[in-house]
């Protein structure tokens, strides 16, 4: 299969776009919880079609287990579609939970969240990203925001958890 | 609760603003702006409101891009004369948009509009007040 090209952006636009959308939401949304709902569900949206993409560029093969598809995401994807590289620690004893830690993310370059906004998980589309991507390889999982640099965390860290393998003939999920 | 946030506020402003180092791709890129239209085409009843709807948003990202390059490139001086402003646009704010310059700066009328013709043509319609005021400049 011909390998396709991947043209490399600066990553300013990209920001200020998605800072567009947020703003968008804030003003179409009464609350912040409703954006938060509909950024993921975006990002969901996204994340289904996200995968197509990424497995046509990175001829990547089936992942054996959930340890090699929390690699293939923190060094491929975000490497391939953000230009950074998360570290992939904090895994549950029964290897069915990680952590992505961000040291930058470039969704959120020179934001901060105002006073009023203090509950707006900003990044929430990449939640859904991921949750999407995943659901169209047959697993099912929870991703949250267990810390966030605009919240005053440190560092912004994913929590991804696997639920289950999802069976192909069942219809897609709820949203 | 209140000194952790006005802390990340002085942080932020004494960031330096150079060109940042990540690159994101284009596929995520083109996906965002996809979704983004999809949102706004399910709240509109016509194309000339979504549009709008779209305009308003590249408004905002403008506004910011413009006081971005401007301090990058030109030192902070922005241009108020109609044809350097259109090579500001034609040559800074093209490249770091799309990696390259603009192909052709035909003509001047200030309200842009998008033209599909060999090609994607975007028409700036400028203001009878902009091209007086223009006028006046050149005379001094």
């Amino acid at each position: 299969m011909k390998r396709l090209c991947l043209q490399n952006k600066n990553s300013e636009l990209f920001t200020l776009t998605y800072g567009a959308l947020v703003t968008q939401l804030c003003k179409d949304y009464e609350n912040d919880e409703e954006v938060n709902k509909q950024l993921d569900k975006m990002g969901y949206n996204i994340g289904v079609r996200l995968i197509e993409d990424f497995l046509a560029r990175s001829s990547i093969g089936r992942c054996q287990d959930f340890r090699e598809t929390a690699d293939v995401i923190a060094k491929v994807a975000f490497k391939m579609y953000l230009g950074i590289t998360p570290s992939v620690t904090n895994w549950s004893p029964a290897g069915d939970e990680f952590s992505l830690i961000l040291e930058n993310n470039p969704l959120v370059d020179f934001v901060e969240l105002p006073d009023n906004h203090s509950t707006l998980v900003y990044s929430s589309l990449l939640c859904g990203v991921l949750r999407g991507a995943l659901e169209m390889v047959q697993m099912a999982v929870d991703v949250r925001f267990a810390q966030d640099t605009l919240r005053g965390d440190s560092v912004t860290e994913i929590r991804m958890k696997f639920i289950k393998r999802i069976e192909e003939n069942l219809p897609a999920g709820d949203e | 609760m209140d000194t952790r946030f006005t802390r990340g506020k002085s942080n932020i402003l004494e960031r330096p603003l150079t060109r940042p180092k990540t690159e994101v791709s284009v596929s995520a890129f083109a996906l965002l702006y996809s979704e983004m239209v999809q949102y706004c085409q399910s709240r509109v009843y016509s194309v000339s409101e979504l549009q709008t709807r779209l305009a308003d948003m590249g408004q905002s990202v403008g506004a910011s891009l413009l006081d971005v390059l401007v301090l990058r490139e030109k030192n902070g001086k922005r241009e108020t004369k109609v044809l350097n402003m259109l090579l500001f646009i034609k040559v800074n704010v093209w490249k770091s948009l799309f990696g390259k310059e603009a192909d052709k700066l035909d003509g001047f009328p200030a309200k842009v509009t998008a033209h599909w013709h060999k090609g994607t043509t975007l028409m700036i319609k400028f203001n009878d007040s902009v091209i007086a005021r223009d006028k006046a400049l050149d005379g001094r």
